[in-house]
């Protein structure tokens, strides 16, 4: 946040400590600690610390994948329209929008999470993982190997929210049943019906990892 | 969404200062359009502001207020939950699971995983109906100003089977059905951090009281804590939840019951109905029926059915009173 409010008022603290001074210079000594006193509650005045962010565009950062990025953002903005249209990462998918589906589930600090009800500027210091850094050094996550072997995919639109849940239970679980595999996909709706596709995957690619 | 502007807040009196009104306010004719609403999880205030119904100018965020994630328990107190705790966290803590199971069974069944980790409890107690016609800024409804309720002649199959004259919606936090069998405790903080404690019983508010609201916060107020007492003697509780889909779906009908029993016999119980009425709902003819008694099928059964006697359905939801009378004898069951 700290950084945020530095970047929404950062000129004009300039400007008053120089006509302070300018003030000042031209007074005999009394005055000059009168007016550079002056200064100091002007400044109280003008900048509360208001930590008010928009509503017009703000510019925050966000580490996604492992990468620091800069967004100029409102703060009505989501977190899945933020990585979909400004950082165009389109892997994260919104389907109801409304978070019903799980489509567009990514990780906050290793949580699933859902990014159309996130806003963006929420993010703050949480790390942010999308489908997109789930492989590592151009190799798939075993998961996704899986989910390819498995024809786990049909349309392929709740599959990035599908593979984020999922893979968020083989972090926590190295030996998870088939029940497991349900709670953990519970959320994620797949109008195709790949379910039994995405289950067999996700407990082969336990057993491979 | 509208535009606004977004606030985090480091303390409850910086929130409280913030803000100006209540979530309920901005969806009323003639809102203000300097707006300023509170911000937890953000499930449902996002969900209303998506769908048009509510245009704040500033959210105010109390998710990072340090504090207010906490669960701590005390012999006396009982069980004490922040405001921010999560349905997750409720659903995964151990002594919640070992001495109070419906409220646990109740998170368990909630929503999806990734809502129960971001879903507060706090702004569960505070989430507007579900009611499809209230959802819809295109209906004109009861709850949001007009004198017609078009859930009455409508589409009504998930709508209220009792008190259903004013407003058929049903109160949508399944939390709530848990929470008011256990007697809780909101604990509320105002303006200049003064603190009330309103019991659960006094916390909700029926249409016909005030259509603009479904609780009794005021746009200076924050639900800081729910407290739940400690267990007298052998209390035994259980929840039930039917709906059309085993996850992530909305209750058609659920039930909590907390009673103090003494082995099979029942010194009294709480009997609270979710997705039946616009509040939870307490049904003191079904507490009766039990109070005293060995609690078995014939016992079970009569509780049942004392809850539905008065039940006025609607077109669609006459299905719903033998899912009632169902899952309470369960529920009640479940307890021996």
């Amino acid at each position: 946040m700290k950084q945020k409010e530095k970047k929404t008022t950062p000129p004009q603290k300039g400007t008053f400590s120089r006509r302070g001074f300018l003030k000042g210079a031209g007074l005999t000594a009394a005055g000059t600690v009168i007016a550079s006193s002056g200064v100091m509650t002007l400044k109280g005045q003008q900048f509360p610390p208001d930590k008010t962010l928009g509503p017009d565009v703000v510019n925050i950062r966000m580490k996604v994948n492992g990468k620091a990025r800069q967004l100029s953002i409102e703060p009505r903005t989501t977190l899945a329209d933020a990585l979909r249209i400004e950082l165009q990462l389109t892997g994260t998918k919104i389907g109801c929008d409304r978070g019903s589906c799980s489509a567009c589930t990514v990780w906050l600090d290793g949580v699933p999470t859902l990014s159309c009800m996130t806003l963006a500027v929420e993010v703050d210091e949480r790390e942010v993982t999308t489908i997109e850094g789930l492989a590592t050094k151009g190799k798939l996550h075993a998961l996704q190997e899986a989910f390819i072997e498995h024809d786990a995919s049909q349309c392929g639109f709740c599959t990035s929210g599908m593979i984020m849940s999922a893979a968020n239970l083989l972090k926590e679980n190295s030996d998870p049943d088939m029940e497991d595999v349900k709670d953990a996909t519970r959320g994620n709706f797949c109008r195709c019906g790949t379910h039994p596709n995405v289950f067999s995957a996700t407990l082969d690619a336990a057993k491979k990892m | 969404m509208n535009k606004f502007s977004f606030y985090d807040a480091t303390s409850i009196e910086e929130a409280l200062e913030k803000v100006n009104s209540t979530v309920s306010s901005t969806i009323q004719p003639g809102a203000s359009e300097q707006a300023s609403v509170l911000k937890a999880g953000g499930i449902d205030l996002l969900d209303l502001i998506k769908e048009g119904l509510s245009k704040p100018e500033k959210i105010v965020s109390i998710r990072n207020i340090p504090g207010m994630d906490e669960v701590s328990y005390d012999e006396k107190k009982g069980l004490s939950l922040g405001a921010n705790v999560t349905l997750d966290k409720i659903a995964t803590n151990a002594r919640i699971k070992e001495d109070y199971l419906a409220l646990h069974q109740a998170a368990e069944k909630a929503a999806t995983p990734q809502i129960r980790k971001m879903a507060t409890l706090g702004g569960n107690l505070a989430q507007r109906t579900r009611c499809w016609y209230f959802r819809s800024m295109y209906h004109d409804c009861f709850r949001k100003g007009s004198s017609v309720c078009y859930a009455q002649p409508g589409e009504n199959q998930y709508h209220a089977i009792v008190m259903n004259e004013d407003c058929a919606s049903v109160h949508s936090s399944s939390l709530s059905t848990a929470l008011m069998a256990f007697d809780a405790a909101i604990e509320i903080t105002g303006q200049g951090g003064k603190v009330k404690v309103i019991s659960i019983h006094d916390f909700f508010v029926l249409p016909s009281v005030d259509r603009t609201r479904e609780s009794i916060l005021e746009a200076n107020e924050i639900i800081t804590a729910v407290i739940i007492p400690s267990a007298k003697g052998e209390t035994k509780s259980h929840y039930i939840k039917m709906g059309e889909r085993e996850s992530n779906d909305w209750p058609i009908a659920d039930v909590a019951v907390v009673a103090e029993l003494n082995e099979d016999k029942c010194k009294k119980a709480n009997i609270v109905l979710g997705a039946a009425a616009p509040v939870p709902f307490l049904s003191e003819p079904a507490m009766k029926v039990v109070k005293g008694k060995i609690i078995n099928e014939e016992s079970a059964t009569a509780a049942g059915k004392a809850a539905m006697a008065d039940a006025t359905p609607l077109s669609q939801n006459a299905y719903k009173i033998p899912i009632f009378e169902t899952i309470i004898k369960r529920a009640l069951l479940a307890l021996v």
